[in-house]
Protein backbone atom coordinates (compact mmCIF):
# COMPACT_ATOMS: atom_id res chain seq x y z
CA UNK A 1 0.00 0.00 0.00
CA UNK A 2 2.67 2.56 0.49
CA UNK A 3 4.62 2.06 -2.16
CA UNK A 4 1.58 2.81 -4.35
CA UNK A 5 1.24 5.98 -2.28
CA UNK A 6 4.10 7.13 -3.04
CA UNK A 7 4.54 6.43 -6.39
CA UNK A 8 0.73 8.43 -6.84
CA UNK A 9 2.71 11.53 -5.23
CA UNK A 10 5.82 11.25 -7.33
CA UNK A 11 3.61 10.76 -10.64
CA UNK A 12 1.54 14.16 -9.44
CA UNK A 13 4.06 16.02 -8.75
CA UNK A 14 5.72 15.56 -11.47
CA UNK A 15 2.45 16.41 -13.75
CA UNK A 16 2.22 19.49 -11.67
CA UNK A 17 5.73 20.91 -11.93
CA UNK A 18 5.50 20.32 -15.78
CA UNK A 19 2.26 22.22 -15.52
CA UNK A 20 3.58 25.60 -14.09
CA UNK A 21 4.47 28.04 -16.31
CA UNK A 22 7.45 30.65 -16.10
CA UNK A 23 4.97 33.11 -16.98
CA UNK A 24 3.39 34.91 -13.50
CA UNK A 25 1.07 37.49 -12.94
CA UNK A 26 0.65 39.65 -10.01
CA UNK A 27 -1.60 42.75 -9.12
CA UNK A 28 1.01 44.65 -8.26
CA UNK A 29 4.80 44.56 -9.09
CA UNK A 30 7.20 43.24 -6.65
CA UNK A 31 9.88 45.02 -5.18
CA UNK A 32 13.33 43.82 -6.38
CA UNK A 33 16.54 43.95 -5.37
CA UNK A 34 18.69 41.91 -7.26
CA UNK A 35 21.98 43.07 -5.13
CA UNK A 36 21.27 40.71 -2.48
CA UNK A 37 18.82 38.82 -4.23
CA UNK A 38 15.22 40.20 -2.64
CA UNK A 39 11.78 40.00 -3.59
CA UNK A 40 8.99 42.14 -1.50
CA UNK A 41 5.25 40.88 -2.29
CA UNK A 42 3.29 43.74 -1.46
CA UNK A 43 -0.01 41.81 -2.86
CA UNK A 44 -2.47 41.08 -0.31
CA UNK A 45 -2.72 37.45 0.60
CA UNK A 46 -5.80 35.57 -0.04
CA UNK A 47 -7.59 34.89 2.81
CA UNK A 48 -9.69 32.10 2.02
CA UNK A 49 -7.34 30.03 0.81
CA UNK A 50 -4.80 30.78 3.48
CA UNK A 51 -7.40 29.30 6.15
CA UNK A 52 -8.34 26.20 3.84
CA UNK A 53 -4.87 25.30 2.82
CA UNK A 54 -2.55 27.05 4.50
CA UNK A 55 1.21 25.12 3.67
CA UNK A 56 0.22 24.60 -0.13
CA UNK A 57 -0.59 28.11 -0.57
CA UNK A 58 1.91 29.54 0.99
CA UNK A 59 4.56 27.28 -1.23
CA UNK A 60 3.05 28.15 -4.26
CA UNK A 61 3.19 31.98 -3.67
CA UNK A 62 7.18 31.57 -2.58
CA UNK A 63 7.50 29.37 -5.98
CA UNK A 64 5.69 32.37 -7.88
CA UNK A 65 7.69 34.85 -6.67
CA UNK A 66 10.74 33.05 -6.39
CA UNK A 67 10.30 32.25 -10.17
CA UNK A 68 9.95 36.24 -10.56
CA UNK A 69 13.08 36.64 -9.53
CA UNK A 70 14.75 34.03 -11.20
CA UNK A 71 13.40 35.70 -14.27
CA UNK A 72 14.75 39.32 -13.69
CA UNK A 73 18.36 37.76 -13.13
CA UNK A 74 17.86 36.24 -16.27
CA UNK A 75 17.50 39.20 -18.10
CA UNK A 76 20.88 40.49 -16.61
CA UNK A 77 23.84 40.58 -18.98
CA UNK A 78 25.34 36.56 -18.56
CA UNK A 79 28.70 35.29 -19.85
CA UNK A 80 30.26 32.46 -19.92
CA UNK A 81 32.89 30.80 -17.29
CA UNK A 82 34.15 27.79 -18.16
CA UNK A 83 31.10 26.64 -18.79
CA UNK A 84 29.15 27.93 -16.45
CA UNK A 85 26.73 31.10 -17.15
CA UNK A 86 27.27 33.76 -14.72
CA UNK A 87 25.22 36.92 -14.09
CA UNK A 88 27.10 39.72 -12.57
CA UNK A 89 24.75 41.33 -9.70
CA UNK A 90 24.00 45.13 -9.34
CA UNK A 91 24.73 46.72 -6.59
CA UNK A 92 21.92 46.39 -3.73
CA UNK A 93 19.69 49.17 -3.13
CA UNK A 94 18.15 47.80 -0.24
CA UNK A 95 19.14 49.05 2.96
CA UNK A 96 19.63 46.20 5.99
CA UNK A 97 18.84 47.84 9.17
CA UNK A 98 21.87 47.78 11.86
CA UNK A 99 22.34 44.58 13.49
CA UNK A 100 24.18 46.37 16.11
CA UNK A 101 22.86 49.46 18.43
CA UNK A 102 24.19 52.98 17.14
CA UNK A 103 27.35 53.92 18.76
CA UNK A 104 27.25 56.11 21.79
CA UNK A 105 29.02 59.29 21.31
CA UNK A 106 32.76 59.67 22.48
CA UNK A 107 32.50 61.23 26.16
CA UNK A 108 33.99 64.62 26.62
CA UNK A 109 37.68 65.52 26.80
CA UNK A 110 37.88 67.61 30.25
CA UNK A 111 38.89 70.74 27.81
CA UNK A 112 36.13 69.71 25.86
CA UNK A 113 33.75 69.92 28.16
CA UNK A 114 34.97 73.63 29.79
CA UNK A 115 34.97 74.88 26.54
CA UNK A 116 31.00 74.04 26.14
CA UNK A 117 30.29 75.20 29.93
CA UNK A 118 32.54 78.62 28.56
CA UNK A 119 30.89 79.04 25.17
CA UNK A 120 34.65 78.92 24.13
CA UNK A 121 34.36 77.97 20.17
CA UNK A 122 37.52 77.30 18.44
CA UNK A 123 38.21 78.87 14.81
CA UNK A 124 39.79 76.19 12.51
CA UNK A 125 43.53 77.19 11.73
CA UNK A 126 44.76 77.06 8.59
CA UNK A 127 47.33 74.24 8.07
CA UNK A 128 50.40 76.37 6.72
CA UNK A 129 52.04 79.56 8.18
CA UNK A 130 54.28 82.18 6.19
CA UNK A 131 57.82 81.88 8.05
CA UNK A 132 59.03 85.56 7.13
CA UNK A 133 62.55 85.02 8.58
CA UNK A 134 62.41 81.73 5.64
CA UNK A 135 60.37 83.10 3.29
CA UNK A 136 57.87 80.24 2.69
CA UNK A 137 54.92 78.82 3.81
CA UNK A 138 55.75 76.49 6.73
CA UNK A 139 53.07 73.61 8.18
CA UNK A 140 52.17 74.49 11.90
CA UNK A 141 53.36 70.46 12.83
CA UNK A 142 55.22 67.79 10.91
CA UNK A 143 57.99 67.02 9.87
CA UNK A 144 58.24 69.61 7.26
CA UNK A 145 57.64 71.67 10.66
CA UNK A 146 60.66 70.43 12.52
CA UNK A 147 63.10 70.51 9.43
CA UNK A 148 62.08 74.35 8.87
CA UNK A 149 62.87 74.94 12.75
CA UNK A 150 66.01 73.52 12.72
CA UNK A 151 66.88 75.65 9.70
CA UNK A 152 65.83 78.98 11.12
CA UNK A 153 67.54 78.04 14.83
CA UNK A 154 70.61 77.14 13.66
CA UNK A 155 71.98 79.69 16.69
CA UNK A 156 69.93 80.98 19.46
CA UNK A 157 70.64 83.88 21.80
CA UNK A 158 71.50 83.56 26.05
CA UNK A 159 69.22 85.80 27.75
CA UNK A 160 70.76 87.96 29.84
CA UNK A 161 69.34 86.29 33.00
CA UNK A 162 70.50 83.22 32.17
CA UNK A 163 74.01 81.28 33.19
CA UNK A 164 75.98 81.85 29.83
CA UNK A 165 77.24 78.20 29.36
CA UNK A 166 73.64 76.95 29.71
CA UNK A 167 72.64 74.74 26.42
CA UNK A 168 69.72 76.41 25.07
CA UNK A 169 69.09 74.00 22.51
CA UNK A 170 68.83 71.06 25.45
CA UNK A 171 66.46 73.38 27.54
CA UNK A 172 64.30 73.98 24.32
CA UNK A 173 64.54 70.34 23.71
CA UNK A 174 63.18 69.34 27.65
CA UNK A 175 60.41 72.26 27.32
CA UNK A 176 58.82 70.28 24.72
CA UNK A 177 59.16 66.92 25.96
CA UNK A 178 57.81 68.16 29.03
CA UNK A 179 54.87 69.46 26.98
CA UNK A 180 54.56 66.16 25.02
CA UNK A 181 54.55 64.46 28.22
CA UNK A 182 52.05 66.67 29.57
CA UNK A 183 49.68 66.63 26.79
CA UNK A 184 50.19 62.30 26.75
CA UNK A 185 49.20 62.23 31.06
CA UNK A 186 46.46 64.15 29.77
CA UNK A 187 45.28 62.16 27.04
CA UNK A 188 45.45 58.83 29.28
CA UNK A 189 43.66 60.79 31.90
CA UNK A 190 40.65 61.34 29.60
CA UNK A 191 40.80 57.97 28.84
CA UNK A 192 40.75 56.88 32.18
CA UNK A 193 37.62 59.17 32.68
CA UNK A 194 35.72 58.11 29.84
CA UNK A 195 36.12 54.44 30.62
CA UNK A 196 35.44 55.33 34.61
CA UNK A 197 38.54 53.44 35.70
CA UNK A 198 40.27 54.87 39.08
CA UNK A 199 43.49 56.58 38.31
CA UNK A 200 45.56 56.28 41.35
CA UNK A 201 45.91 59.32 43.25
CA UNK A 202 49.46 58.72 44.47
CA UNK A 203 53.14 59.03 43.04
CA UNK A 204 54.49 61.55 40.75
CA UNK A 205 52.65 63.65 38.75
CA UNK A 206 54.70 65.22 35.33
CA UNK A 207 54.68 69.17 36.48
CA UNK A 208 57.69 70.72 36.30
CA UNK A 209 57.95 71.61 40.52
CA UNK A 210 56.08 69.69 42.92
CA UNK A 211 54.84 71.07 46.22
CA UNK A 212 55.97 69.73 49.14
CA UNK A 213 53.40 67.80 49.77
CA UNK A 214 53.24 65.58 46.70
CA UNK A 215 56.93 64.90 47.52
CA UNK A 216 55.92 63.94 50.80
CA UNK A 217 53.08 61.83 49.34
CA UNK A 218 56.09 59.94 46.65
CA UNK A 219 58.66 59.44 49.45
CA UNK A 220 55.51 57.87 51.58
CA UNK A 221 54.38 55.12 48.71
CA UNK A 222 58.20 54.56 48.03
CA UNK A 223 58.43 53.48 51.37
CA UNK A 224 55.60 51.42 51.53
CA UNK A 225 56.72 50.01 47.70
CA UNK A 226 58.20 46.77 48.72
CA UNK A 227 58.15 43.20 48.92
CA UNK A 228 57.25 43.19 52.69
CA UNK A 229 55.12 46.60 52.34
CA UNK A 230 57.33 48.24 53.98
CA UNK A 231 57.68 46.70 57.11
CA UNK A 232 61.48 46.26 57.17
CA UNK A 233 62.25 50.38 56.04
CA UNK A 234 63.78 52.30 58.25
CA UNK A 235 62.00 55.13 60.19
CA UNK A 236 62.67 58.36 61.46
CA UNK A 237 61.49 59.09 64.98
CA UNK A 238 58.48 61.49 64.12
CA UNK A 239 57.76 60.50 60.63
CA UNK A 240 54.33 59.85 59.67
CA UNK A 241 53.41 57.17 57.55
CA UNK A 242 50.68 56.57 55.39
CA UNK A 243 48.08 53.61 56.02
CA UNK A 244 48.71 50.62 53.60
CA UNK A 245 45.45 50.78 53.37
CA UNK A 246 45.36 53.92 51.84
CA UNK A 247 47.86 53.22 49.22
CA UNK A 248 46.71 49.95 48.51
CA UNK A 249 42.98 51.32 47.98
CA UNK A 250 41.79 48.55 50.59
CA UNK A 251 38.74 48.73 52.27
CA UNK A 252 38.53 49.28 56.06
CA UNK A 253 37.12 46.03 57.65
CA UNK A 254 34.06 46.67 59.95
CA UNK A 255 33.27 43.76 62.50
CA UNK A 256 30.01 42.44 61.08
CA UNK A 257 26.66 43.45 62.12
CA UNK A 258 25.32 41.60 65.75
CA UNK A 259 22.87 39.02 65.34
CA UNK A 260 20.03 39.67 67.23
CA UNK A 261 20.78 37.58 70.01
CA UNK A 262 24.06 39.15 69.88
CA UNK A 263 22.39 42.44 70.07
CA UNK A 264 19.86 41.69 72.79
CA UNK A 265 22.63 40.85 75.31
CA UNK A 266 24.39 43.38 74.31
CA UNK A 267 21.70 45.86 75.12
CA UNK A 268 20.88 44.21 78.05
CA UNK A 269 24.77 44.32 79.70
CA UNK A 270 24.42 48.01 78.91
CA UNK A 271 21.57 48.99 80.22
CA UNK A 272 22.52 46.81 83.28
CA UNK A 273 25.69 48.75 83.52
CA UNK A 274 24.03 51.86 83.19
CA UNK A 275 21.23 51.34 85.75
CA UNK A 276 24.10 49.97 88.44
CA UNK A 277 26.06 53.15 88.42
CA UNK A 278 27.80 53.55 91.56
CA UNK A 279 25.66 56.63 92.52
CA UNK A 280 28.47 59.42 93.23
CA UNK A 281 27.62 61.38 96.61
CA UNK A 282 25.30 63.73 95.20
CA UNK A 283 25.43 66.94 97.91
CA UNK A 284 22.27 68.03 96.29
CA UNK A 285 20.10 65.53 97.03
CA UNK A 286 21.38 65.15 99.82
CA UNK A 287 20.75 68.44 101.13
CA UNK A 288 17.37 68.01 99.47
CA UNK A 289 16.54 65.41 101.88
CA UNK A 290 17.53 67.12 104.75
CA UNK A 291 15.35 69.72 104.25
CA UNK A 292 12.86 67.65 103.30
CA UNK A 293 13.27 66.11 107.15
CA UNK A 294 13.46 68.66 108.61
CA UNK A 295 10.38 70.47 107.19
CA UNK A 296 8.09 67.29 108.09
CA UNK A 297 9.64 67.68 111.61
CA UNK A 298 8.64 70.89 111.72
CA UNK A 299 5.14 70.40 110.44
CA UNK A 300 4.36 67.52 112.85
CA UNK A 301 6.04 69.62 115.91
CA UNK A 302 3.69 72.44 115.26
CA UNK A 303 0.95 70.09 115.51
CA UNK A 304 1.41 69.49 119.17
CA UNK A 305 1.36 66.07 117.94
CA UNK A 306 3.63 63.11 118.68
CA UNK A 307 5.25 61.54 121.79
CA UNK A 308 9.01 61.80 123.30
CA UNK A 309 10.79 59.59 121.27
CA UNK A 310 10.23 61.60 118.34
CA UNK A 311 11.07 64.62 119.70
CA UNK A 312 14.23 63.26 120.64
CA UNK A 313 15.16 62.37 117.07
CA UNK A 314 14.09 66.09 116.09
CA UNK A 315 16.63 67.29 118.11
CA UNK A 316 19.36 65.33 116.88
CA UNK A 317 18.21 66.16 113.24
CA UNK A 318 17.89 70.28 113.96
CA UNK A 319 21.52 70.03 114.34
CA UNK A 320 22.51 68.52 110.74
CA UNK A 321 19.46 71.52 110.09
CA UNK A 322 21.73 74.54 111.50
CA UNK A 323 24.56 73.36 109.60
CA UNK A 324 22.68 73.82 106.70
CA UNK A 325 21.27 77.03 107.40
CA UNK A 326 24.55 78.18 106.97
CA UNK A 327 24.98 77.35 103.80
CA UNK A 328 21.79 78.20 102.43
CA UNK A 329 20.67 80.60 104.35
CA UNK A 330 20.57 83.01 101.12
CA UNK A 331 18.06 81.24 99.13
CA UNK A 332 15.92 81.01 102.03
CA UNK A 333 15.86 84.75 102.36
CA UNK B 1 18.22 49.91 58.66
CA UNK B 2 21.49 49.89 60.83
CA UNK B 3 21.59 47.73 64.33
CA UNK B 4 23.19 50.70 66.47
CA UNK B 5 27.00 51.11 67.23
CA UNK B 6 27.63 50.27 71.09
CA UNK B 7 28.55 54.08 71.59
CA UNK B 8 25.24 55.03 69.85
CA UNK B 9 23.20 52.45 71.79
CA UNK B 10 24.76 54.01 75.10
CA UNK B 11 23.76 57.33 74.12
CA UNK B 12 20.67 56.54 73.37
CA UNK B 13 20.34 54.09 76.74
CA UNK B 14 21.77 57.01 78.78
CA UNK B 15 19.10 59.72 77.41
CA UNK B 16 16.29 56.92 78.62
CA UNK B 17 17.48 56.71 81.67
CA UNK B 18 17.54 60.30 82.64
CA UNK B 19 13.35 59.54 82.73
CA UNK B 20 12.82 55.99 83.08
CA UNK B 21 15.60 54.90 84.77
CA UNK B 22 15.71 51.40 86.00
CA UNK B 23 12.22 50.99 83.65
CA UNK B 24 14.69 50.66 80.95
CA UNK B 25 14.87 47.17 81.00
CA UNK B 26 11.34 46.66 80.58
CA UNK B 27 11.81 48.38 76.95
CA UNK B 28 14.20 45.20 76.46
CA UNK B 29 12.78 42.57 78.29
CA UNK B 30 9.02 42.67 76.77
CA UNK B 31 6.65 39.66 77.48
CA UNK B 32 4.89 40.35 73.75
CA UNK B 33 8.01 39.62 71.88
CA UNK B 34 11.64 41.05 71.38
CA UNK B 35 12.11 44.71 70.87
CA UNK B 36 15.21 46.59 69.59
CA UNK B 37 16.49 49.91 68.38
CA UNK B 38 17.42 50.46 64.64
CA UNK B 39 18.82 53.36 62.79
CA UNK B 40 17.76 54.57 59.63
CA UNK B 41 19.40 58.24 58.45
CA UNK B 42 20.23 59.21 61.69
CA UNK B 43 17.16 58.70 63.53
CA UNK B 44 16.46 56.00 65.88
CA UNK B 45 13.27 53.85 66.03
CA UNK B 46 12.07 51.43 68.04
CA UNK B 47 10.61 48.15 66.81
CA UNK B 48 9.01 44.75 67.67
CA UNK B 49 11.27 42.02 65.69
CA UNK B 50 8.38 40.72 63.82
CA UNK B 51 7.68 44.61 62.08
CA UNK B 52 11.77 44.63 61.36
CA UNK B 53 11.22 41.42 59.46
CA UNK B 54 8.08 42.91 56.74
CA UNK B 55 10.55 46.31 56.71
CA UNK B 56 13.34 44.24 55.17
CA UNK B 57 10.97 44.11 52.25
CA UNK B 58 11.43 47.94 52.01
CA UNK B 59 14.71 49.31 50.00
CA UNK B 60 16.63 51.66 52.91
CA UNK B 61 16.25 54.38 50.66
CA UNK B 62 12.69 54.28 50.20
CA UNK B 63 12.40 53.65 53.95
CA UNK B 64 10.68 56.44 55.69
CA UNK B 65 9.90 55.12 58.93
CA UNK B 66 9.10 51.84 60.81
CA UNK B 67 7.99 51.43 64.14
CA UNK B 68 8.41 54.23 66.67
CA UNK B 69 11.07 57.13 66.41
CA UNK B 70 12.30 57.40 69.58
CA UNK B 71 14.59 60.41 68.18
CA UNK B 72 17.67 61.32 66.19
CA UNK B 73 21.39 61.84 66.06
CA UNK B 74 22.16 65.11 65.42
CA UNK B 75 24.85 66.42 63.18
CA UNK B 76 27.15 66.59 66.43
CA UNK B 77 26.94 63.05 67.66
CA UNK B 78 24.04 64.06 70.30
CA UNK B 79 20.94 62.15 70.71
CA UNK B 80 17.75 63.97 71.51
CA UNK B 81 14.67 62.57 71.90
CA UNK B 82 11.31 62.94 69.70
CA UNK B 83 7.85 63.67 71.15
CA UNK B 84 6.99 60.29 69.74
CA UNK B 85 8.84 58.53 72.04
CA UNK B 86 6.21 60.21 74.91
CA UNK B 87 4.13 56.49 74.48
CA UNK B 88 7.13 54.95 76.00
CA UNK B 89 8.39 56.99 78.47
CA UNK B 90 4.59 58.16 80.23
CA UNK B 91 4.14 54.90 81.79
CA UNK B 92 7.61 54.49 82.80
CA UNK B 93 8.31 57.81 83.82
CA UNK B 94 9.92 58.21 87.34
CA UNK B 95 10.08 61.66 87.80
CA UNK B 96 6.70 63.69 87.11
CA UNK B 97 4.99 66.98 87.04
CA UNK B 98 0.91 67.75 86.61
CA UNK B 99 0.70 71.09 85.53
CA UNK B 100 -2.63 72.93 86.32
CA UNK B 101 -5.28 73.62 83.39
CA UNK B 102 -4.35 76.91 83.36
CA UNK B 103 -0.91 76.43 82.22
CA UNK B 104 -1.72 73.55 80.03
CA UNK B 105 -1.52 75.52 77.00
CA UNK B 106 1.25 77.38 77.76
CA UNK B 107 3.21 74.14 77.61
CA UNK B 108 1.81 72.85 74.74
CA UNK B 109 2.80 76.15 73.04
CA UNK B 110 6.22 75.19 73.29
CA UNK B 111 6.74 77.21 76.93
CA UNK B 112 8.68 75.96 80.28
CA UNK B 113 6.07 75.25 82.90
CA UNK B 114 6.72 77.65 85.81
CA UNK B 115 6.14 77.46 89.56
CA UNK B 116 2.64 79.11 89.57
CA UNK B 117 1.64 76.55 87.34
CA UNK B 118 2.84 73.32 88.81
CA UNK B 119 -0.06 71.48 89.79
CA UNK B 120 1.78 68.27 91.49
CA UNK B 121 5.52 67.12 91.49
CA UNK B 122 7.09 63.78 92.23
CA UNK B 123 8.84 63.27 95.62
CA UNK B 124 12.89 63.51 95.43
CA UNK B 125 13.17 64.78 91.74
CA UNK B 126 16.06 66.19 91.24
CA UNK B 127 17.40 69.44 89.64
CA UNK B 128 18.11 68.49 85.73
CA UNK B 129 16.71 64.92 85.97
CA UNK B 130 14.56 64.50 83.35
CA UNK B 131 10.31 64.61 84.12
CA UNK B 132 7.78 63.65 82.01
CA UNK B 133 4.41 66.10 82.17
CA UNK B 134 1.27 65.29 82.66
CA UNK B 135 -2.05 66.90 82.90
CA UNK B 136 -4.19 67.41 85.83
CA UNK B 137 -6.25 64.06 84.50
CA UNK B 138 -3.25 62.36 84.05
CA UNK B 139 -2.89 62.73 80.46
CA UNK B 140 0.90 62.65 79.28
CA UNK B 141 1.76 66.22 77.41
CA UNK B 142 5.13 65.71 77.02
CA UNK B 143 8.71 66.15 78.87
CA UNK B 144 11.62 68.07 80.39
CA UNK B 145 14.15 68.48 82.53
CA UNK B 146 13.30 69.31 86.21
CA UNK B 147 14.46 73.34 86.50
CA UNK B 148 14.04 73.33 90.23
CA UNK B 149 14.41 70.05 92.66
CA UNK B 150 11.26 69.34 94.87
CA UNK B 151 12.25 70.97 97.95
CA UNK B 152 13.65 73.81 96.08
CA UNK B 153 9.86 74.27 94.38
CA UNK B 154 8.26 74.91 97.55
CA UNK B 155 10.02 77.96 98.40
CA UNK B 156 10.55 79.42 94.61
CA UNK B 157 8.66 82.71 93.48
CA UNK B 158 5.56 81.89 91.09
CA UNK B 159 7.89 82.90 88.10
CA UNK B 160 10.81 80.61 88.51
CA UNK B 161 11.03 77.76 86.04
CA UNK B 162 10.27 74.52 87.33
CA UNK B 163 10.00 72.76 84.09
CA UNK B 164 12.70 73.02 81.00
CA UNK B 165 10.77 72.54 77.80
CA UNK B 166 12.19 69.48 75.63
CA UNK B 167 9.06 68.36 73.71
CA UNK B 168 4.94 68.38 74.09
CA UNK B 169 2.06 66.93 71.85
CA UNK B 170 1.99 70.72 70.49
CA UNK B 171 4.52 69.50 67.95
CA UNK B 172 2.62 66.91 66.35
CA UNK B 173 1.18 70.02 64.73
CA UNK B 174 3.99 72.28 64.69
CA UNK B 175 6.96 70.25 63.40
CA UNK B 176 4.72 67.93 61.96
CA UNK B 177 6.85 67.93 58.74
CA UNK B 178 10.52 67.28 60.40
CA UNK B 179 9.00 64.97 62.59
CA UNK B 180 9.24 61.83 60.81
Amino acid sequence: MAETDQKDINVIRFTDNACKSIQVDKLLDLYLDLGTLLAIDTNDLNNKELQSRKDQYLKSLARDNTQILLNSIWELPTEKVENNIVAKLPKSKFILPREKPAPKPKPLTKWQTFAKEKGIKTTKKSRVTWDEVLNKWVPRYGYKKTKAEKEKDWIIEVPGNVDPYTDMFEKKSTIKQEKVAKNEFQRLRNIAKAKKTKVPSMGLPPTPKMTARQLNTAAQVANISTASLGKFQPKLKKEKTLSKSSVLNLKKRKLPAPTKDEEYNRNLKLADSLINKKPKLNLEKAVNREIFDQETSISERKKGGGNKQRKRRNNQNSKAGREFKKTTGKKRR
Amino acid sequence: MKTLSEERTKLVFEKLCKYIGENLKLLLDRPDGKYCFREQKDRVYYVSESVLKLAGNVSADNLISVGTCVGKFTKSGKFHLHITALNYLAPYAQHKIWVKPAAEQQFLYGHNVLKSGLGRITENTEKHQGVVVFSMSDLPLGFGLAGRSTAECKHADPLAIVCLHQADIGEYIRSEDTLV
